[in-house]
């Protein structure tokens, strides 16, 4: 996979915190090749955020310290090209899904601002230029796209007026707003009630397979893995302990670790084998 | 419709509160010792003549009656005579309200203008050498009293440097009269004399800045603090995710939810600061309110001293709805929730 739109090579990064250092990614690898949905599973504190920050840049330096490795993005290191070409690819070319719908809107300013002005300075970044017109059609056609009934109306509200899925459908917007080759999305849905999520990981699938964008997947859910990736990494401590097609990774997982997380998954027909899977982990 | 609601239940809660000022202020005037009418007629005033006057004034009668009789001229808009000045206290604080409320609006300005910036600041180079002159500022003008600030102000603006004048609303050789509003800087661009508005900001600086220095210190670190907690919401991170700049990231996305908390300490230190203009007045001879009230409140003026506390007090409410009506328009969502 060495044509991969998105490649981390060996990335190592430290945190400092308090006079203390942890070494929290060890030498991280992964590829995701354009048109590909790729996910990246683990627990809390296995380094799958850290990655997904340090790829988009929003690590905090310090106290975050990047020991060795690269990230290439279409063939350039993000790590070693000028910082203002990669303020030009982030929300751009690469893009992100927030979280939590919840706290990641600004409360004060309506939806049609906050995606405007994303959208201005994206256009900025590009060298392009268009009016505020053209730029509130341009919010109004990515809020259909995302499946809001009424776009405008969206538009002119502030979040508080909508609904946890309707706030989670407007992140997926913005993410969307400059055709990006690559979405990020970072475990979307994880704060909203089961059958949301399922609406909202449905619509991403949706999204992504119709432009046919490069999806990266972030969560500690399995069931999201199986229902959202066709290849995967799994990860703990700060390296990747196994990565393959996703439908032979449920199949047949090779490492203890994954096995440990297969086996945590609740199953509907009763026993969790949670205890027993632990113990072998 | 819905911030209508809001807005109308909080008339009502500052009628009641006013009404409730209205007994407070009513009783603690009774309260205080010293009879008015014989500090009104002087040590030399026969028994008699003294008499005549706390009849004249209605202080012979039942304090349930003095306090109907209270509240029915204040329902008129009368708020009886002044012992100390021999006027209606009507037109004593008419003329005098103008001045008090130009200088408190000048303090508001000044310590908005400089105290939000300087929290900004604070808070966008935190634990940074900004941080730390900041904090020591906020702090040396939180515990500097105000009456210090305006006499250190006076000797070093006036005395020393000569740059600024140190008494009064404007030079004695300029003869113009505030009849609009009777604010002097208003007014005069009203009349269209510069001159006049040049020299009416003048004079109002070193008192203004006197009084603004603690509001401002308080609304320098609310800021600061308040900038803090927004800077670490998810919502400024996901701005910076999609390459969001920096300055429209902290002056626009951070600063108006943190606009909150300092302007409703405003609100708060309202109070406070018609305190202390009593005694910035004093030191500046500056004809307003506050003066007026110090010298009636000595001479146990009553009427004068319960319109002056009364004025004051609808004063403090109305600035408080209007610092309402701002929340409600910085954030949307104390608005929306009014109507729930």
């Amino acid at each position: 996979m060495s044509e991969a739109l998105l490649s981390v090579r060996n990335l190592g990064v430290q945190f400092t915190t308090y006079g203390q250092t942890n070494q929290v990614l060890k030498g991280v690898s992964l590829d995701v090749p354009a048109r590909s949905q790729i996910a990246l599973v683990g627990e809390s504190g296995s380094g799958k955020t850290v990655t997904m920050r340090a790829i988009m840049g929003l690590l905090r330096t310090p106290p975050a310290r990047i020991t060795g490795g690269e990230i290439f993005y279409d063939g350039r290191d993000l790590l070693t090209m000028p910082a203002k070409d990669r303020l030009k690819l982030r929300g751009t070319a690469m893009s992100m899904v927030f979280q939590d719908p919840m706290s990641s809107l600004n409360p004060v300013f309506t939806i049609a601002d906050q995606m405007g002005t994303i959208l201005k300075y994206a256009d900025r970044r590009l060298g392009r230029s268009r009016g505020k017109k053209e730029r509130m059609a341009r919010v109004h056609e990515v809020l259909g796209q995302v499946r809001m009934r009424d776009p405008e109306r969206v538009a002119r509200s502030y979040p508080i007026m909508l609904s946890g899925g309707m706030r989670q459908r407007v992140l997926i917007a913005m993410a969307l707003l400059s055709e990006p080759q690559l979405l990020i999305a970072d475990e979307p849905g994880t704060a909203l009630d089961v059958t949301t999520q399922a609406q909202i990981l449905k619509l991403l699938k949706d999204l992504v397979e119709e432009r046919g964008l490069a999806l990266l997947m972030i969560t500690h859910n399995l069931g999201v893995v199986r229902e959202t990736s066709n290849y995967v990494y799994v990860m703990n401590k700060g390296v990747v302990v196994e990565h393959r097609p996703t439908a032979e990774l449920f199949e047949a997982p090779r490492d203890d670790y994954t096995k440990a997380l297969i086996a945590a998954v609740p199953r509907l027909t009763g026993g969790t084998s949670f205890g027993r899977a632990g113990a072998a982990a | 419709m819905e911030f209508l609601l809001f807005l109308l239940r909080r008339i009502l809660w500052s009628i009641l509160v006013l009404v409730g000022l209205s007994i407070v202020i009513f009783a603690i005037a009774r309260v205080v010792p010293g009879d008015p009418a014989r500090m009104a007629l002087g040590p030399t005033a026969t028994a008699e003549q003294v008499a005549d006057l706390q009849e004249k004034l209605g202080l012979d009668k039942p304090i349930v009656e003095q306090y109907g009789m209270f509240i029915t001229g204040l329902g008129r808009g009368d708020l009886g005579r002044s012992l100390l000045t021999e006027r209606p206290v009507n037109d004593d604080i008419r003329d005098t309200f103008a001045a008090t409320f130009e200088l408190v609006l000048a303090t508001i300005t000044i310590a908005f203008v400089l105290g939000v910036p300087l929290g900004v600041a604070a808070a966008r180079w935190k634990d940074k050498w900004p941080d730390t002159l900041v904090r020591v500022l906020a702090i040396f003008s939180a515990v500097t009293p105000s009456f210090f600030a305006a006499l250190l102000l006076q000797i070093l603006a006036g005395y020393v440097l000569h740059i600024l004048p140190t008494t009064g609303r404007l030079p004695p050789s300029m003869d113009f009269v505030a009849s609009v509003t009777g604010l002097l800087t208003i007014d005069s661009l009203i009349a269209g004399r510069l001159d006049v508005f040049g020299e009416a900001l003048r004079y109002l600086l070193l008192p203004a800045t006197a009084l603004a220095l603690a509001t401002m210190g308080q609304i320098a670190r609310i800021t600061r603090s308040s900038m803090i907690d927004v800077s670490s919401q998810d919502y400024i991170e996901a701005s910076r995710a999609f390459g969001v700049p920096e300055p429209i990231r902290v002056f626009k996305y951070m600063l108006r939810p943190s606009f909150v908390p300092p302007l409703t300490i405003l609100g708060l230190e309202f109070a406070s600061l018609i305190g202390n203009a009593f005694v910035v007045e004093l030191v500046f001879a500056w004809p307003g309110m506050a003066a007026y009230g110090i010298r009636t409140i000595l001479q146990k003026d009553l009427n004068a001293v319960m319109g002056v506390v009364m004025v004051s007090g609808v004063f403090f409410v109305l600035v408080n709805l209007v610092i309402d009506v701002l929340v409600g328009f910085v954030d949307p969502r104390v608005r929306l929730r009014g109507s729930r």
